[in-house]
């Protein structure tokens, strides 16, 4: 059950899409979601579309992937959808029952929001299907790089971020084994109100709380041991670098990006 | 004389907690050990093993007495880092020692934090798996590899810093018989053809049996210091620490209880069944 969970997951590649820099693809998804909500008629929104199926097409990950992580967002879909539907009073009424009413401008707005919703889910989506946690934690460290200057802690960030990510199968896989163990001696998760299941969930928790400061505690011996002391002095094996289809994928960013706002000013 | 690689005189340490001053953990350590050779630390569990290969590389610093690696010692925080990087330590659970989410990136790990450069990290890292025999599985995730395979990058993760020694704080005690296998046989081929020294810690007798020299210790002391051979024929003083001998010892010494002249020191099954044959003519 616990092993389904798609968070951050990536699937490895050769294409163009994967070989992109992390920070290309970090700024490129940034002006993605920008131009999202900057897109307000038809001709904005299929043109986003039309980018979308492009890279989607290109990185090889394929819609059957991205659906299936789209999963646990239905239900907030489905609830934007049927909100926007019913408060929306703009446009001719079409139907009228009961204190309910659905007029043009309303459908018009649930298609839109429920569109804008899947694509930016799909784009953040193939952000993560196509570049490695190590990749994408460089790409921030890097790009918020600056920020040290002001001592931020932007390195230790970066870390705490691909320690995360390292350690959700371990922790995953252990609860699962506290589970196992919690049931063999007659707890039940499953039967119950919520409030009943959420207590339930407190000899789960404990555990799986204790076990994680101590492994925290061991990782953070062993990084002293193999010399680990911050970011001074520190290089990198794969040093990023940007190519020339980096530049040429800005380029087209910042031109998908301009459209956008063009259309947007002529009402499109 | 050979050279010294961890020298310690008179070492002794407790673990200061909240209440005051704690009982001595190990109360004067003298050791010697040297560059090349393969030692194993025996003990059960309390003894003071673990503390004392904290040591080894200043994540602990004694109370009393002196640490030196390399002729540094541990107490000067000028030289912490330059003993780390002679001394590399593995410790039980592979798990908690993995820092990245790709094996080649977790190997290069040390070596970054040392500031080489890149290509010399790839040439590094490409060496340490080789070594291990890891070499195939340099882009998988660590959680997907078994126990054993973890370990052993855990130990690549070590040695890419290059090393003199490396200190393995009982890197068995999680593992499945061939997990124990396949790490108990990349530390000894490490220390027989790349000359790294090795300190065990265990509490397996084979695996201490494998050893050029074995320490035995007890309440924070040394107790015995030999070749296993030698170490192994004390049956009643191992006993009397808690600890067992090999199986092999063991009966060799229930058949010289029951009044037949063999030795005690046979390690191998082959060596034994040849002591007990040559008894029996």
């Amino acid at each position: 059950m616990l092993k389904d969970i798609t968070l951050g997951q990536y699937f490895p590649g050769e294409s163009i899409v994967h070989r992109l820099d992390p920070r290309t693809k970090l700024i490129l998804t940034v002006v993605y979601i920008v131009a999202l909500f900057s897109a307000k008629f038809v001709a904005s929104y299929a043109l986003m579309m039309a980018v979308l199926v492009t890279c989607i097409l290109l990185s090889g990950v394929g819609f059957k992937a991205l659906f299936r992580g789209m999963k646990p967002v239905i239900i907030i879909i489905t609830l934007t959808a049927i909100l926007n539907l019913f408060y929306n009073t703009n446009g001719t009424l079409l139907v009228h029952f009961w204190k309910l009413s659905i007029y043009t401008g309303g459908i018009q707005m649930a298609v839109m929001m429920v569109l804008r919703i899947l694509m930016l889910i799909s784009g953040t989506f193939l952000l993560t299907y196509t570049t490695s946690p190590i990749q994408l934690t460089d790409g921030i460290e890097s790009l918020l790089g600056p920020l040290k200057k002001l001592h931020l802690p932007v390195h230790e960030l970066a870390m705490l971020m691909s320690i995360a990510l390292r350690f959700i199968p371990t922790l995953i896989e252990e609860t699962d084994k506290i589970m196992a163990a919690q049931k063999a001696r007659g707890a039940d998760f499953e039967s119950g109100n919520l409030v009943q299941k959420a207590k339930a969930l407190v000899p789960l928790l404990v555990p799986l709380f204790v076990s994680a400061f101590r492994r925290a505690d061991e990782l953070a011996t062993a990084m002293e041991c193999r010399c680990y002391h911050g970011d001074s002095g520190r290089t990198r094996m794969k040093k990023l670098t940007f190519a020339f289809r980096d530049g040429a994928a800005l380029v087209l960013g910042a031109v998908v990006l301009a459209s956008v706002l063009v259309l947007r000013h002529f009402g499109f | 004389m050979a050279e010294q690689i961890i020298k310690t005189e008179n070492v002794s340490f407790a673990y200061t907690g909240a209440e005051g001053v704690a009982p001595l953990v190990l109360n004067g350590v003298t050791l010697d050990i040297e560059a090349g050779s393969f030692v194993a630390v025996l003990g059960h569990n309390g003894c003071g093993k673990s503390t004392l290969a904290k040591h080894f590389n200043a994540i602990l610093l004694p109370s009393g007495g002196k640490v030196y690696v390399d002729g540094m010692d541990t107490t000067d925080e000028d030289r912490t880092l330059d003993i780390r990087r002679t001394v590399g330590m593995v410790f039980q659970n592979p798990d908690n020692q993995i820092v990245a989410s790709i094996v080649e990136e977790d190997v290069a790990f040390a070596p970054e934090n040392l500031g080489v450069e890149p290509a010399e990290i790839r040439r590094r890292v490409d060496e340490a798996l080789a070594a291990v025999d890891m070499s195939d599985y340099a882009q998988y995730a660590p959680h997907l590899l078994s126990g054993g395979q973890k370990q052993r990058v855990a130990i690549a993760g070590v040695i890419a810093m290059r090393p003199r020694c490396i200190v393995l704080d009982e890197p068995t005690a999680m593992l499945d018989p061939i997990g124990r296998e396949e790490v108990i046989d990349t530390i000894q081929k490490l220390n027989r053809e790349f000359g790294v020294t090795v300190v065990l810690i265990t509490h397996h007798m084979d695996e201490a049996a494998r050893a050029d020299r074995l320490i035995v210790m007890d309440h924070g002391q040394v107790i015995a210091d030999g070749a296993p051979r030698v170490v192994f024929q004390d049956v009643e003083g191992l006993r009397s620490v808690g600890l067992t001998v090999p199986e092999t010892v063991g009966l060799l010494y229930e058949l010289r209880q029951a009044g037949l002249n063999v030795p005690l020191d046979a390690l191998s099954v082959d060596e034994c069944a040849e002591a007990i044959a040559k008894a029996l003519k």
